[in-house]
């Protein structure tokens, strides 16, 4: 048994302290992010069922559902009402798109000091930035293949 | 109706739980696991691998970032097929226009009305 854990390599040993140490903080985070980010969806769907229900395209609907939780996510760190919800959802307050307006905003309110073009302006898109540079580039990406598919073809 | 609020929470649920275990497991930063998220919406809505969790968890698999690469891959695939080759650089972001602007707009009035936080 103990010659057993001698003859452990480092990752090995590594995992075995992981698992014994951070075991139930991680299953609490994931339970409170899995919680919390289920949430904002259930929310992002009912906005796009009132929409529906109001005789608005499906297509049209899903879109007023991201636009208005952009908007809450935008008023919630405004009001610092969202930093405060993320210390407990974790990731399920970063992944939603409500994290994505929150990293727009954030950055924007806390560099506002340094001017409004270069410290405001400039900040805004310090994480949703390269979130659009990836996305719009694997986009491209995609497109591309597609199009020399038909093309091809 | 409520079996359809079930799956949404429940798709939402797992896209943010899995994130959670990318924070505690890796060193990763929420800025790398939003790039990640988008980036892999895109890949796997081009291989046809999102459209059924889609089908399954609506707004649980749109409102995750990674819905926002799956909105980008939609809409450069109909772009090209629409336009051929121009779709290629218009499509992407047509179809996300909406949400962009306004996470601009938002977020702009947002920071401007907002007053930066005493500790």
């Amino acid at each position: 048994m103990e010659e057993d854990k001698i003859k452990m390599t480092n990752k090995e040993y590594s995992e075995y302290v992981d698992g014994k140490a951070k075991k139930s903080p991680i299953i609490k985070n994931i339970i409170f992010a899995f919680i919390s980010g289920g949430f904002i969806c259930v929310i992002g769907q009912i906005i796009t069922n009132i929409c529906v229900y109001y005789k608005i395209e499906v297509k049209d609907a899903a879109t007023i559902s991201i636009v208005s939780l952009i908007f809450l996510g935008a008023f919630l760190t405004s009001i610092h009402v969202y930093s405060r919800i993320g210390k407990y959802a974790g990731a399920g307050s970063v992944i939603p798109i409500t994290g994505f307006s929150n990293s727009i905003v954030a950055p924007a309110i806390e560099y506002k000091s340094e001017g409004y073009v270069l410290g405001l302006g400039a900040n805004m898109f310090k994480i949703a930035g390269p979130v659009l540079v990836y996305g719009i580039f694997s986009s491209f990406i995609v497109g591309f293949i597609y199009w020399l598919m038909l093309f091809v073809r | 109706m409520f079996s359809e609020y079930l799956y949404v929470f429940i798709t939402g649920g797992v896209i943010c739980s899995i994130g959670q275990v990318l924070i505690d497991k890796t060193k990763l930063t929420p800025a790398r696991i939003l790039v990640i998220f988008v980036v892999l919406g895109v890949i796997f809505t081009a291989t046809g691998i999102y459209k059924p969790i889609v089908d399954f968890g609506k707004a649980g698999a749109t409102v995750p970032i990674s819905g926002f690469g799956y909105s980008l891959a939609n809409g450069v695939i109909e772009g090209v097929k629409e336009k051929g080759f121009m779709g290629i650089f218009t499509g992407g972001v047509t179809a996300t226009s909406a949400g962009i602007t306004a996470a601009i707009v938002f977020g702009y009035i947002g920071a401007l009305v907002s007053k930066p936080k005493l500790k």
